[in-house]
């Protein structure tokens, strides 16, 4: 017998997904299901100005009007808009707090999840605490955002978007919505109705952030979405590099994500964006409950000379629908697109990104790794278009899947469109099976099978890996290696 | 040190093994020779344990110890390497990186502490540098494009940092030419040890002119059919196989 032989999907979930527990806390939820009224409800929690509330309701009445794309190669039952809560908070005072004042529950959770909040340790220069902000959002609130005095010191604003909304309305106004707009798509739409929280970033002009902003997302609540929605804004010149990581407890129900993330760049501007996503799965035998992550991210390019790069590496959630994009309207702006995508189990993944070329002499670049096991399906859909202005554009793609077992599939949907005579597309994709061969000679040199799997795995997936801040490609590895564990049999 | 009796072997439903019985002793270099088909390769696998060949009668032991039962990854940590006649390419997997995850899984298997680093690149460096290797080439991907040659010196590089007990060198000569077979000859003949043995398998006597072998056997349809001294192989390279085959039939 084949040393890859069917794959083997019948690994304890428990050991596969370890972010899956579920913390006990007092929630405060809307009333279920999505009305105008509710609506109002998110929008008054938040004490949010009226200017607000009727973007979101003008959203909402268009969403009405819209209907559920169904383009992308993911099967799913059609998902009871009425059956969610769209608002879970921990109940507690709302506004802003210190770390003191935040529920010691949660705290424990985000420490369970490894994830720091403490900045008083890294400011009293404990060896090894890590040094870079978070805005930690748990269901539908920002339960503290660290760090905001450094980073308001050298003029960096990094808070949640509730706040934002409250503190900054002239920003928050003149940017929402602006790179996404609220009708742009059906989740995106829904999105701007009833987003909760997520965050706000601005860097003012000619500011290198001095660290990594980071936002860690955690579904608690039974029956919820989660809908948050980020905005960063790096004025001329400015730098930051951001991530954002994401988990859920394990639950028989399928849950709704559907984030919109909108960057906005300025002239010699620069956004590096990481997103290491790990949402539950669903179980990977029968495939019950898991994330729906359905996210619209896109950058806009404004200024000239500026550069946006997103990487994401994509390891959860049951269905993923997620396009990052790049619009490079800037002359000379350029945008790149690094993607991990692992499925397992019954994972459905319809990834990949949209390079729209507007100016001339825009570049992008796009390496997009997809890896399938068990009896997922991955497909990797990208655009790449330039129009008639963008004279000497350039894209270079590149797709490449890695099957492991023979229960999976992989598809490369490429869409290229070249309105001007000047540009240089070259696009590059190949599929290959994880050998047998391969497989027998790792392990008669020592490695056991699943550390062959790994390191082939990584070996495969390792330019993209090098574009992630250090600190979060070794946790990418290590995730990466996990989803796949038990993949081959 | 190497004992095999009775080895009985199949692939799917056809017999390739049909009751080998060899006895490498430590500090001994064995060489098998044989036709194409008479099941060569197939010993190399079986002792190695790649999956897809099944023992249905017999036994091996490595100084005693059933090798069989044992997972590939197990055979490894015991001492037992196998350079392949085809290495495989890995890409995106440096050759350090990979030996010396190699390296570390096979000291962890065995309880002892992994390498440092510092220590692990001076003897990479050594070890390259005695081969003719270019050390750079060993901050690529493994075999990802080197050729023939290449290769098969990538193997001895890795036979010589895994410092195994038993060394199977299957057709370690084809696609080599003269300077390539000698670089790699004598870095398997550096591994020579009183406390190892080998088992060198090739179709031809050319490779037996650098690694001169204690022993030769003749593995015909199966079968161990004759065995004698380095003289042997000579016989051979003049006379061909066609008794052989004949009489194993």
């Amino acid at each position: 017998m084949a040393a890859v032989k069917e794959t083997i999907d019948t690994v304890a979930s428990l050991e596969k997904y370890e972010h899956g527990f579920t913390t006990d806390i007092e929630q405060e939820f809307a009333p279920k299901g999505l009305s105008e009224d509710i609506v109002r409800f998110i929008s008054a929690k938040k004490d949010e100005p009226q200017w607000m509330l009727d973007w979101r309701l003008e959203a909402y009445r268009r969403w009405l009007e819209l209907e559920e794309p169904t383009w992308a190669k993911v099967d799913f039952p059609k998902i009871d808009y009425q059956d969610s809560y769209y608002y879970a908070a921990p109940s507690t005072k709302a506004g802003p707090k210190s770390l003191d004042e935040v529920d010691p529950e949660i705290l424990a959770v985000y420490e369970k999840l490894g994830i720091p909040l403490k900045e008083q340790a890294v400011l009293a220069g404990v060896e090894g605490a890590p040094r870079y902000a978070v805005d930690a959002v748990f269901d539908s609130v920002s339960v503290v955002t660290t760090f905001k005095k450094e980073l308001a010191a050298v003029g960096v604003i990094f808070c949640s978007m509730s706040e934002a909304i409250r503190e900054h309305p002239e920003l928050v106004k003149q940017y929402l919505g602006s790179v996404v707009p609220t009708s742009d798509n059906y989740f995106a739409c829904l999105n701007s109705a009833v987003f909760s929280d997520g965050s706000f970033v601005y860097i003012p002009p000619g500011v290198r952030c001095p660290m990594e902003l980071s936002t860690y997302f955690r579904i608690n609540a039974k029956d919820s979405g989660q809908f948050e929605r980020t905005l960063i804004i790096a004025d001329k010149g400015a730098y930051c590099s951001y991530l954002e990581g994401c988990t859920a407890p394990m639950r028989d129900e399928n849950q709704l994500h559907a984030a919109v993330v909108e960057l906005v760049l300025l002239e010699d501007a620069e956004i590096k964006y990481s997103t290491v996503q790990n949402w539950y799965p669903g179980d990977p035998e029968t495939g019950k409950g898991g994330i729906y992550n359905f996210v619209t991210k896109r950058a806009d390019c404004r200024g000239d000379r500026s550069k946006v790069s997103w990487t994401q590496v994509e390891t959860g959630s049951a269905i993923t629908w997620k396009y990052p994009s790049c619009v490079l309207r800037g002359e000379g702006s350029s945008g790149e697109f690094y993607s991990i995508a692992v499925t397992n189990g019954h994972q459905q993944a319809d990834t990949g990104t949209k390079m729209i070329h507007l100016g001339a002499n825009t570049k992008s670049r796009i390496v997009a790794k997809g890896i399938s096991a068990g009896k997922s399906t991955s497909t990797y859909r990208g655009l790449v278009s330039a129009h008639p202005k963008a004279k000497g554009a350039r894209n270079f793609t590149q797709c490449d899947s890695l099957l492991i077992g023979k229960t999976c599939a992989a598809h490369t949907v490429p869409y290229i469109e070249a309105r001007n005579g000047h540009s240089v597309f070259e696009h590059e994709a190949t599929t290959t099976r994880l050998s047998d061969d391969q497989l027998f000679y790792c392990q008669q040199r020592g490695l056991s099978q699943e550390e062959a799997v790994a390191l082939l795995v990584n070996g495969f997936v390792k330019d993209v890996l090098q574009q992630l801040p250090m600190e979060f490609a070794v946790e990418a590895q290590k995730l990466v290696a996990i989803s796949l564990e038990g993949s081959v049999g | 040190m190497l004992k095999i009796e009775n080895l009985h072997a199949r692939v799917e439903d056809k017999p390739i093994l049909k009751g080998v019985t060899l006895d490498v002793p430590a500090g001994e270099v064995h060489a098998i020779m044989g036709p194409n088909g008479a099941g060569k390769s197939t010993l190399s696998y079986v002792l190695s344990g790649r999956g897809g060949y099944e023992v249905t009668q017999g036994t091996a032991t490595l100084n005693g110890e059933d090798l069989l039962s044992l997972e590939p990854n197990e055979r490894a940590a015991k001492g037992v390497f196998l350079s392949f006649q085809y290495p495989l390419e890995i890409p995106g997997v440096p050759a350090l990186t990979f030996i010396r995850t190699a390296l570390n899984a096979q000291r962890r298997a065995r309880g002892e502490d992994e390498i440092a680093a510092p220590a692990f690149l001076k003897l990479a460096k050594e070890k390259a540098a005695a081969l003719k290797i270019d050390f750079d080439m060993l901050k690529r991907g493994l075999n990802v494009g080197f050729s023939g040659g290449e290769k098969k010196r990538m193997e001895i590089l890795q036979m010589a940092m895994l410092s195994p007990k038993f060394l199977i060198l299957d057709e370690t000569d084809s696609g080599l030419d003269i300077d390539a077979l000698k670089i790699v000859s004598e870095g398997v003949n550096a591994l020579r040890a009183p406390d190892r043995g080998m088992l060198v398998i090739t179709h031809y006597q050319r490779l037996l002119d650098y690694i001169k072998p204690d022993r030769v056997h003749v593995l015909a349809a199966g079968r161990i059919v004759a065995s004698g001294g380095p003289e042997l192989a000579l016989q051979l390279e003049a006379e061909g196989y066609d008794k052989y085959v004949g009489a194993a039939a």
